[in-house]
């Protein structure tokens, strides 16, 4: 295959950081929060960049939704290795609203528009946890799609993927051009270096906006409120295994 | 209100998980039916006629659904959608339905609901975010509702009592653009760890696979299933299929036993609804002695052989 590659890269909250619910229910806290890439996405970018330096492919372009700062998501996958950048302007007042299947329809207008090969996506974001943007932009596209991949292989016009199912692995064979969605175990991403980073800041990030793709934003879902899970109480420390075997037996769990 | 449940199975048995997603249906209100779309799945069609609760069992055969691939089974539920109108469809939130359902709601350009917590009425639903460290209320004001299931926030519905008819619906055409390989499902006589009733997990403080022996032993007294934290799995020490937390299985047996587990955000969102949590670590400040209900401060190399020899009296 010596095609193009399409990568979607997502700014979320940075995973260390405690999430907080906002005192109005209205979501969570995200002003003065530290962001970073999505690490689904991050691996999805790794194994975009990794084709091409094995010269399976020609060319990999990132890809971001959202407000002015996903920008910088869109540079830390050009310092990651990807050649251009494409940043899909959404203000903040609509980002809010932004939900998968509008996500989809802006990835599937790029793949047509760019002519691209392969659209690699992570599996998930881990703000929303839907898991849902792969499968409905291959649905879009009427391409197949390797879902929750740990393994990926290109073989002329097909691409065999080793699929993370909830009993072990599954194989499946699909035909190109494909959407594949990034599990955890696929490749263990780069750290971007500081010559690379400095060389990201020459490439081009293209500007454009939903309604030039033709893409409508409205959507269908609205959140009611966002709520703290109930907090579980921590119990009581035992002194032995005996102990803790009696209060097992007690408690009728044994 | 009608509502079509999208069966897992093997052809040979239902996948626990879609009587979970069969229980969330009923909350709906209206007709349930289930589609079983199979290679030679006789026999689960026989075992889910039984389900309580299930009105109407559609059933394709057809070689092309073989491994139940999304391109196959995405033109068959869109014929089934539009012949018999369902205001819901749903599925169970595993591999399978988190694989399907997207590209079925795509196609009906309605936006699907992942891993649901919660029913509040036909249109509200309750579900997670951020790896379970906040709860989304979210209306969908969308004419078909297209949604999957948490298996352990619904009760399984009784596989016994019902008595729903079965009717053919016709195959759709081959697309031929996937092909179904193989399947390497670890094999363990174990329970299913989405489905046991006890869950012994073992982090990175196991040091080594070879150690989790320990856990598989201590697990036999209890007729447990064995899990790990993601720690262990990126060590190397378990395939990842054991991982319990947000990027691996979601479980809540009535008793989970942490073992050399820290307790990271990530873990917790995949076990801490779990009815009794032990905590067995060596670090009394480790964050899972937070949400455990009895935490033993102990070198588990000892008190684990320990408590397998206790209970094993």
């Amino acid at each position: 295959m010596s095609g193009r590659v399409l990568v979607g890269v997502k700014r979320v909250i940075d995973y260390a950081v405690k999430i907080r619910v906002k005192p109005d229910h209205s979501g969570v806290v995200t002003e003065g929060v530290k962001h970073s890439m999505n690490p689904f996405c991050e691996i999805a970018v790794e194994e975009a960049v990794k084709m091409k330096e094995k010269k399976l492919i020609k060319e990999v372009v990132a890809v971001s939704c959202g407000p002015q700062q996903v920008q910088e998501t869109i540079r830390t996958a050009l310092a990651m290795g990807a050649d251009r950048g494409i940043h899909v302007e959404v203000s903040a007042k609509e980002y809010e609203s932004l939900g998968p299947l509008q996500v989809s329809k802006i990835m599937a207008a790029l793949a047509r528009k760019e002519e691209a090969q392969l659209v690699i996506l992570g599996k998930q974001a881990i703000d929303g946890d839907c898991n849902q943007t792969g499968q409905m932009t291959a649905a879009l596209l009427d391409w197949p799609q390797g879902t929750f991949a740990s393994e990926v292989t290109l073989e002329g016009g097909h691409v065999k993927v080793v699929r993370e199912i909830d009993g072990g692995l599954e194989t499946i064979k699909i035909t190109t051009p494909a959407v594949l969605t990034a599990d955890l175990r696929l490749n263990t991403p780069r750290y971007a270096t500081l010559p690379n980073i400095m060389k990201a800041k020459k490439k081009k990030i293209a500007n454009m906006k939903p309604a030039d793709l033709g893409v409508e934003l409205a959507s269908k879902l609205e959140v009611l409120r966002v709520d703290e899970p109930p907090q579980r109480q921590a119990g009581v420390k035992v002194e032995s295994v005996d102990d803790l075997v009696g209060k097992l037996k007690e408690a009728g769990r044994i | 209100q009608s509502t079509l449940v999208v069966a897992e199975h093997n052809n040979d048995k239902l996948t626990p998980i879609t009587l979970s997603a069969i229980t969330a249906a009923t909350k709906l209100g209206g007709e349930v039916s289930c589609l079983v779309a199979g290679t030679d799945c006789a026999k689960v069609v026989a075992e889910i006629s039984k389900v309580l609760g299930v009105n109407k069992v559609l059933v394709a055969q057809h070689d092309s659904y073989k491994g139940s691939l999304p391109e196959e089974l995405t033109p068959l539920i869109l014929a089934t959608q539009q012949q018999f109108n369902f205001t819901h469809i749903c599925a169970g939130a595993s591999a399978f339905g988190k694989n399907l359902l997207p590209r079925v709601a795509a196609k009906l350009d309605v936006a699907p609901i992942s891993d649901i917590i919660e029913i509040q009425s036909p249109d509200t639903f309750v579900r997670t975010i951020y790896a379970g460290n906040a709860l989304s209320t979210v209306r969908c004001s969308e004419s078909v509702k297209v949604f999957t299931v948490r298996g352990t926030s619904f009760e399984p519905a009784a596989v016994e009592g019902g008595s729903a008819t079965s009717e053919d619906v016709a195959p759709s055409s081959p697309v031929g653009i996937s092909e179904w390989v193989e399947q390497n499902l670890s094999k363990s006589d174990r329970p299913d760890l989405t489905g046991a009733k006890v869950v012994v997990s073992g982090g990175r403080g196991l040091k080594s696979g070879e150690n989790f022996q320990l856990l598989y032993d201590l697990a036999e007294t209890m007729n447990a299933a064995v899990g790990a934290s993601r720690a262990a799995v990126d060590a190397g020490y378990v395939p990842n299929d054991m991982q319990v937390g947000q990027t691996g299985k979601i479980v809540a047996p009535e008793l989970y036993i942490a073992v050399g587990i820290s307790g990271a955000i990530q873990h917790l969102a995949g076990m801490k609804d779990s009815k009794t949590i032990v905590a067995i670590n060596k670090d009394p400040e480790a964050p899972i002695f937070l949400v455990a209900d009895f935490g033993l401060v102990a070198d588990l190399f000892k008190a684990v052989p320990e408590m397998t020899a206790a209970l094993r009296k």
